[in-house]
């Protein structure tokens, strides 16, 4: 089963640009040992939060045809710690999107104060990996996944 | 307005820097992507996409670099070498590479050392002078 990282999305770009919120909390177990009375958010779970915020973003602009993975983190600098109680605000856009890949840049920002300026590149990879065969079922977006979308409601919706 | 080779190689050898995370003397025209520079599959894309976007071009999928879907296919490499016709479809498709050293041997495993940093530099120069 894959495992959800981000909360929600708040704005929604098909084939541009996707932003999501993410909240941490000391519910989260690995809080407790990252570290032991001085709980921070690990780095790689921010690249996380933004690979599966572009993640869907690219997935999206393919309608969801292509099998859509993480296969090089590009840039990836860090500028404040994170807390539990912080809200993270993960901002994807896409910058190039290519039959074969695609790459985005983004950042996170906390309170209005940058976290985090990460890059990635995204596989197609049925359309790379030559001679290798997948799953025909898209294992990348299953339903769990998807769900992030179905509950999307555009935030200026919220506030009117 | 054309583009001196120079001031090419000059933004090609910065894309590489932050594409590979390499030195930037450690980027020559010699250099060859796979053996000096470390470049895996991925970095290719990655090379293409930021080639791209710094000249204002478009790279059409394998054109820069050896198709995968080609090396996979009989008609072009037998027993780990390229044939005839694979021979003649890499010169067709790939305008930019001296094949002259190569095809003594053309062994596809040595096909990585045809891509040097001088290769990029030719097809950038190519398609932008063109």
């Amino acid at each position: 089963m894959r495992w959800i990282w981000i909360d929600k999305f708040v704005e929604f770009e098909p084939g541009r640009r996707a932003v999501a919120i993410k909240n941490v909390t000391m519910a989260e177990e690995h809080l407790h040992d990252h570290f032991p009375g001085f709980p921070t958010m690990p780095a790689s779970l921010m690249i996380e939060a933004m690979a599966q915020t572009s993640g869907i973003l690219v997935g999206h602009a393919r309608d969801f045809k292509e099998k859509v993975i993480l296969a090089k983190v590009v840039k990836a600098v860090f500028s404040r710690i994170v807390r539990p109680g912080d809200q993270l605000r993960i901002e994807a856009v896409i910058d190039n999107i290519a039959d074969e890949a695609a790459n985005i840049t983004g950042t996170i920002h906390c309170e209005d104060q940058l976290v985090a300026e990460i890059a990635l590149i995204f596989s197609h990879i049925d359309q790379n990996l030559a001679g290798m065969e997948f799953p025909e079922e898209n294992f990348v977006f299953n339903a769990q996944f998807m769900e992030l979308l179905s509950c999307y409601i555009p935030s200026k919706t919220v506030q009117s | 307005m054309t583009i001196s080779r120079d001031e090419i190689f000059a933004k090609v050898r910065e894309n590489l820097v932050n594409a590979l995370g390499v030195d930037s003397d450690e980027v020559t025209g010699q250099s060859t992507l796979m053996g000096d520079l470390d470049a895996e599959s991925i970095d290719f894309l990655d090379i293409v996409f930021r080639l791209e976007k710094e000249f204002d071009i478009k790279i059409p999928r394998e054109e820069l670099f050896p198709a995968e879907d080609m090396l996979n296919n009989s008609k072009y490499v037998e027993n780990g070498k390229l044939t005839p016709t694979g021979l003649e479809q890499c010169k067709s498709s790939m305008p930019h590479i001296d094949f002259s050293e190569f095809e003594k041997d053309p062994d596809v495993n040595k096909m990585g050392d045809l891509f040097t940093v001088d290769v990029i530099v030719k097809y950038v120069e190519g398609k932008i002078n063109a």
